[in-house]
């Protein structure tokens, strides 16, 4: 049993049912068990490879596509829980999260919601086991906060389709099985279920990361790759079809950064109490005091925020713009938390005995991903005033 | 067959326990409370061991806090118990393993038919080891303790328990009281969908009219500090002083 025991300032507890709170621990033994304790991550990390072994471990603890229905293999489970499983993944590491993130908010839902019914019984099933990995495909080299600029096209071959166009900066990619790829057709934005092995499809390592090494994440080239008719997403329709899923997978994200700062200040607050300079423990500094309060304070912020997304995103009241606000402040505060704790830990903490570095360098990738902090910016600040910053 | 398994809240092995400001029961503000490890192996022991029948699951003790007992309830329902029965006490800590175990033998009497009774060998926290045993006496039937290995046929069970040096296998008529070792079962984890699941199980109550208390804490205390270390010298010249002091000081090692 771990002797980690979460940051709880306020008493969230008390606001979470007793299946929500259950739940959360269920997953945190299984990220101390599998991830932490055999220093599984660390290995992973230093190899730059992604557990991979974890995937069906995953699926058998009923994390993959948590939200969606019992009848696709879905877990049947509100927002909240889906987002209390997060923060415990990305404790262990956003690496983790991230996949899941990938393929319960960006594969198996656009499948649930945009799929035809043939489509949601072919594929949720596996994808909840973990038998079936996916990818999402809609970054491109020189289109990332951009995608309505996008480059791939499909255009229609017969009956079926044919698709050309390079995807980059895709989680799972090389691991996929079937990659969610978005392409401008005659009709608009459209969404397309591309098996990985239809020939002209490739899916290169990135190489070189300092952030999420314990991930996978990959170029997809598509040179004509022949698709039939069964592979287009019927209710797809322009733009917002993929950003609706980047919505779902960022309110996952606004709770997974906080599993990434409570790792990063359970790490700090020990090792301060523990280490002695000048004949007390650095805790007693009052420096060290100052950046422990911030981070356990802009962390509680953090929570709060979380919490009530959950229940708005529950009542079926969250906009986007509440999820712009969520992604922006929480990882923001995460990537701050995760630089003062690397200080506290002084010349420790570059070292990869201890997990705050790991988690810093991640965060830079989490912080710019899934639409950057200055886009969630001028995001709210349509939303405030009206005027679009970043459209010309 | 119908198997009962007993159960009980105790705090996670990893919590560091505080003495109370009673001096005589431990501050459970704070501590996380678990199923008990050897409980929660007997609750998975106990799932191959049904069959087609039934699995229940029975705890005494607190109603609400850190050490409700109708929490660890729900936990061995998520492992896959059929139901449970929660047995109110509101003065847990200070509770006798006799009063205990007249507890759960008035509960599993009332439920009309018992096959199989697996309780873990002990609580975590207390490491009475008697209720199982006592539970035995008070539903008069057999009882074998620590077993390792355990299989249910034709009304009788056969299990492996583990003695000093050596594995006994005893046969025994059924019904029986069994207390489980570590090894009966490996650790089951709840999945997360039967957590959910957990809650719609059904859980009755059963009143016990708790007889006075036979034996009274009267004082706890945190173990001793341990001593501290001793350096008995460096390299390869100090091996044979170690093992020495090992072996007749530390009682460590047996040459």
């Amino acid at each position: 049993m771990s002797e980690f025991r979460g940051v709880d300032f306020f008493e969230l507890d008390d606001l979470l049912s007793d299946e929500e709170r259950a739940i959360r621990d269920a997953v945190r033994e299984f990220v101390d068990r599998e991830l932490i304790d055999n220093l599984t991550i660390e290995k992973h990390h230093r190899a730059g490879t992604f557990p991979k072994h974890l995937v069906p471990l995953l699926g058998e603890l009923d994390c993959l596509g948590v939200t969606l229905p019992e009848k696709y293999g879905g877990g049947g489970m509100n927002n909240v829980t889906y987002g209390l499983i997060n923060q415990e993944l990305e404790r262990g590491d956003s690496g983790l999260r991230s996949f899941v993130s990938v393929q319960s908010s960006l594969c198996m839902y656009p499948i649930f919601t945009f799929g035809s019914e043939e489509q949601k019984q072919r594929y949720l099933p596996g994808m909840a086991k973990g038998e079936i990995i996916g990818c999402f495909g809609l970054s491109e080299p020189d289109h990332g906060s951009d995608p309505g600029g996008m480059e791939t096209r499909a255009v229609k071959d017969g009956e079926g389709w044919v698709i050309n166009g390079t995807k980059r900066w895709i989680t799972n990619g090389s691991i996929a099985d079937i990659a969610i790829v978005w392409a401008q057709t005659p009709d608009g934005i459209r969404g397309f279920i591309v098996p990985t092995d239809s020939p002209g499809f490739s899916a290169p390592l990135i190489p070189g990361k300092f952030s999420l090494r314990a991930s996978v994440t990959s170029e997809l080239i598509m040179e004509d790759v022949k698709l039939g008719p069964e592979a287009l997403l019927p209710e797809t329709m322009g733009l917002k079809s993929p950003l609706m899923c980047l919505s779902s997978a960022r309110y996952g994200i606004v709770w997974g950064v906080i599993g990434s700062m409570m790792a990063v200040f359970d790490e700090a607050l020990r090792y301060t109490q523990q280490r002695p300079q000048f004949g007390k423990p650095l805790a007693g500094f009052q420096m060290v005091q100052e950046k422990l309060v911030w981070m356990h304070t802009e962390m509680t912020k953090a929570q709060l925020v979380a919490l009530r997304m959950g229940r708005m995103k529950d009542e079926g009241k969250l906009k986007h713009y509440h999820v712009s606000f969520g992604k922006r402040n929480n990882c923001w505060a995460a990537r701050e938390i995760a630089k003062l704790g690397r200080e506290l830990l002084g010349a420790n903490g570059v070292c990869d005995e201890y997990q705050v570095m790991r988690h810093l360098m991640n965060l830079e990738s989490v912080y710019t991903y899934e639409g950057t902090h200055d886009i969630h910016t001028l995001a709210i600040g349509q939303h405030l005033t009206g005027h679009s910053a970043f459209r010309g | 067959m119908r198997v009962f398994v007993c159960v009980k809240p105790v705090p996670d092995t990893a919590a560091r326990i505080k003495v109370g400001g009673d001096g005589k029961t431990i501050d459970p503000s704070g501590v996380k409370f678990i199923l008990g490890p050897y409980d929660a192996r007997s609750v998975a022991k106990a799932i191959e061991c049904k069959g087609d029948g039934e699995l229940v699951v029975v705890s005494a003790g607190a109603g609400k806090g850190e050490n409700d007992a109708n929490k660890r309830l729900k936990d061995a329902l998520a492992l896959g118990a059929d139901r449970g029965i929660y047995i109110p006490d509101d003065a847990p800590e200070n509770r006798d393993p006799l009063a205990v175990a007249k507890a759960l033998a008035a509960a599993i009497s009332n439920e009309g038919g018992h096959d199989l009774i697996l309780c873990g060998r002990q609580a975590m926290d207390d490491q009475a080891l008697s209720v199982g045993p006592m539970l035995a006496t008070l539903l008069d039937v057999p009882c074998v303790t620590d077993a390792v290995g355990l299989e249910v046929a034709d009304g009788k069970a056969v299990v492996q328990r583990a003695a000093e040096g050596r594995v006994e296998t005893i046969e025994v008529t059924l019904p029986a009281v069994i207390t489980g070792q570590r090894d009966l079962a490996d650790e089951k984890y709840p999945k997360l969908k039967d957590i959910l699941k957990a809650k719609k199980k059904p859980v009755a109550t059963f009143e016990f009219a708790w007889p006075a208390p036979a034996y009274e804490v009267v004082s706890l205390s945190p173990p001793p500090e341990p001593v501290a270390g001793k350096i008995v010298g460096e390299g390869p010249d100090a091996v044979p002083e170690l093992l020495k002091l090992l072996q007749d000081e530390a009682k460590a090692l047996a040459l």
